[in-house]
């Protein structure tokens, strides 16, 4: 892993252009953040293709709708806490329920808006939003990462939820990775634990799966960069042939990542598993690094659990 | 823009509103109370107004209508059958399992839905979004949104004006069915309006105020909206009767959302009867 950090919102901004550049038939619309959600370029570059309807998240949704409805591709562009919840009921009604191709790309996911305070931490979001039909939830773990499932949402057509770093995360990938929507991508093969992690834990988990193997733990490591549609098929797999699965996301630990991967482990009815990520309560202003700490979202709690588990 | 009288309208119109009392006697569940207010303007619309092909209800060029209160789709569901986007016999099918016409518009399951609606607040955002495609492809379609006064009461509302004022939308014409009634009661009690019409002016709409149950009014209004090509978005104030046209219903908030028993059916479709003799 590269020791170059880079936030997956700039992953978006650049990507965006790339794509609307191609495609005059998708939109940005915007809602007066668009400067720290990475949307400056799109608006210098693609004026045609790029709306801002003001601090008004709602409008912004059913605006979209209705550039769904006349064919355009728009990209709802704002921070995940407003982007799930501020819009959710216009999201549910007017995007999800008539499978409008409309995606939702948010910055600020988890804490990563770390010093701006509880108001600004999302940490509800894609578990809410996975409850709604129709909708495909997706967080990736880095800058290319983000590149590649921003243009694989572009490609789909349907409503679709991308949650962005604000911080920088380290790099992971190399830019010629490939993603495919609802598809795992498996960082390591083992036999003892799976780690499964989504978006800026991953690097996390690729850091506590490298301590793990130091002494003698064989570790499979998941990027569930899909959490809707879940790919239950590798979740299944490390159920049946594992059988001890943590999860691990920059989220609350109730109904996201982790309650996705219960479900279809209580199913099978053969694992154990336990969820690391933000502990069912509210951040505050401090260090992202900090915050994740709080919540014991770290490779030594990772290490730990790992060790009970295997006790 | 299709060359109709207004008493051809007038006829139509009664047709349309038989046609909801039967719907929703027969499903025994519906809105008939803003159906009837909305009757008139709904008419002069699909009747007359709007560039709409029954025969090809996804064309790219056609009007859009979108029913921000989605609660009275029979009055909408109507029109759509008369104008032969389906067979009349579905209307009997209303919000029965399996049916195109849910209780609220579903545009994946009815030819002729521009979009679903049903959340009050929410339609007119939608509107503006079909009405900015409209001016950025320099495609001459319009908008008509259909809001209620009492649904002015969600925010969104305005957050969708004052977008529609933005991007110079005078491809937009809003009508609000101003029928002074919801579910709780009289809406200036519920929540005291002072003056909608005068809201959207202020919102840099064109404003016209005319009886939303006055055929004569509604066309030459429509007549003249057609002409003013100014950057700004229209708003159609359009005082309205609850229940409007058969009389046990007029002005009574609890016909909302209630069903005819079948002596009540017998009388609107009586009284509606003798009203299109009348003309």
């Amino acid at each position: 892993m590269s020791e170059v950090k880079k936030a997956t919102r700039d992953g978006f901004g650049e990507e965006i252009v790339k794509l609307g550049k191609i495609d005059d038939s998708i939109y940005v619309v915007d809602v007066d953040i668009g400067k720290s959600c990475k949307t400056t370029d799109f608006r210098e570059k693609l004026p045609q293709q790029y709306l801002n309807v003001g601090i008004a998240e709602q409008n912004a949704a059913g605006v979209a709708a209705g550039l769904a409805t006349c064919g355009k591709i728009p990209f709802v562009v704002t921070y995940a806490v407003f982007g799930s919840l501020r819009m959710c009921e216009m999201i549910r009604q007017e995007i999800c329920y008539p499978n409008l191709n409309v995606k939702i790309a948010c910055s600020h996911g988890g804490v990563t808006p770390a010093n701006d305070g509880a108001s600004h931490q999302s940490i509800e979001d894609m578990g809410v939003l996975r409850t709604i039909p129709n909708m495909t939830v997706i967080m990736p773990a880095d800058y290319h990462a983000a590149k590649k499932l921003v243009a694989a949402a572009a490609a789909y057509d349907g409503p679709v939820y991308l949650r962005f770093t604000r911080d920088a995360i380290p790099v992971i990938y190399d830019e010629d990775v490939e993603f495919e929507i609802g598809k795992a991508r498996t960082l390591k093969e083992g036999k003892d634990v799976a780690i499964i992690a989504n978006g800026d834990t991953v690097s996390i988990a690729i850091k506590a799966a490298k301590e793990l193997e130091a002494k003698g733990v064989s570790v499979r490591l998941l990027d569930m960069h899909t959490i809707k549609p879940l790919d239950e098929e590798v979740v299944a797999a490390c159920v049946n042939e594992i059988g001890k699965i943590i999860t691990v996301e920059d989220h609350n630990i109730m109904n996201g990542l982790g309650s996705a991967v219960c479900e279809v482990a209580a199913d099978i009815g053969s694992a154990q598993v336990k969820r690391i990520g933000i502990q069912d309560q509210f951040g505050q202003s401090a260090p992202y690094e900090r915050l994740l700490e709080m919540n014991g979202v770290t490779v030594e709690n990772i290490v730990k659990t790992a060790e009970e588990m295997l006790k | 823009m299709k060359n109709v009288s207004v008493l051809d309208l007038k006829k139509q119109c009664i047709d349309l509103k038989k046609k909801v009392i039967d719907m929703v006697y027969k499903a025994q569940s519906g809105h008939p109370g803003g159906s009837l207010s909305a009757a008139d303007f709904v008419t002069a619309l699909y009747f007359k107004e709007m560039k709409i092909d029954p025969e090809n209800p996804n064309w790219p060029e056609r009007d859009r209508f979108v029913l921000s209160k989605g609660h009275v789709c029979p009055i909408q569901y109507a029109a759509l059958a008369t104008r032969g986007y389906f067979d009349e016999a579905v209307l009997d099918t209303l919000r029965q399992e399996g049916s195109i016409l849910q209780g609220h518009p579903d545009m994946k399951k009815c030819p002729g839905i521009d979009i679903s609606t049903g959340s009050l607040g929410q339609g007119l955002a939608c509107g503006v979004g079909m009405g900015i495609v409209a001016k950025q492809d320099n495609m001459d379609y319009r908008v008509f949104v259909v809001v209620g006064d009492g649904e002015c009461q969600e925010g969104e509302i305005w957050e969708a004006a004052q977008t529609a004022y933005k991007y110079q939308l005078d491809n937009l014409v809003v009508f609000v069915d101003n029928n002074n009634l919801q579910i709780d009661g009289i809406t200036d009690e519920v929540m005291p309006n002072i003056h909608l019409g005068k809201k959207f002016e202020a919102f840099g709409f064109d404003m016209y105020e005319i009886n939303g149950n006055d055929m004569q009014q509604i066309v030459d209004t429509l007549d003249r909206i057609r002409m003013t090509k100014n950057g700004k978005p229209k708003c159609i104030f359009a005082n309205t009767v609850k229940g409007k046209g058969v009389s046990y219903m007029e002005n009574q908030c609890g016909w909302h959302g209630v069903a005819p028993n079948d002596e009540q059916y017998a009388q609107a479709m009586k009284e509606l009867d003798e009203q299109l003799q009348a003309l």
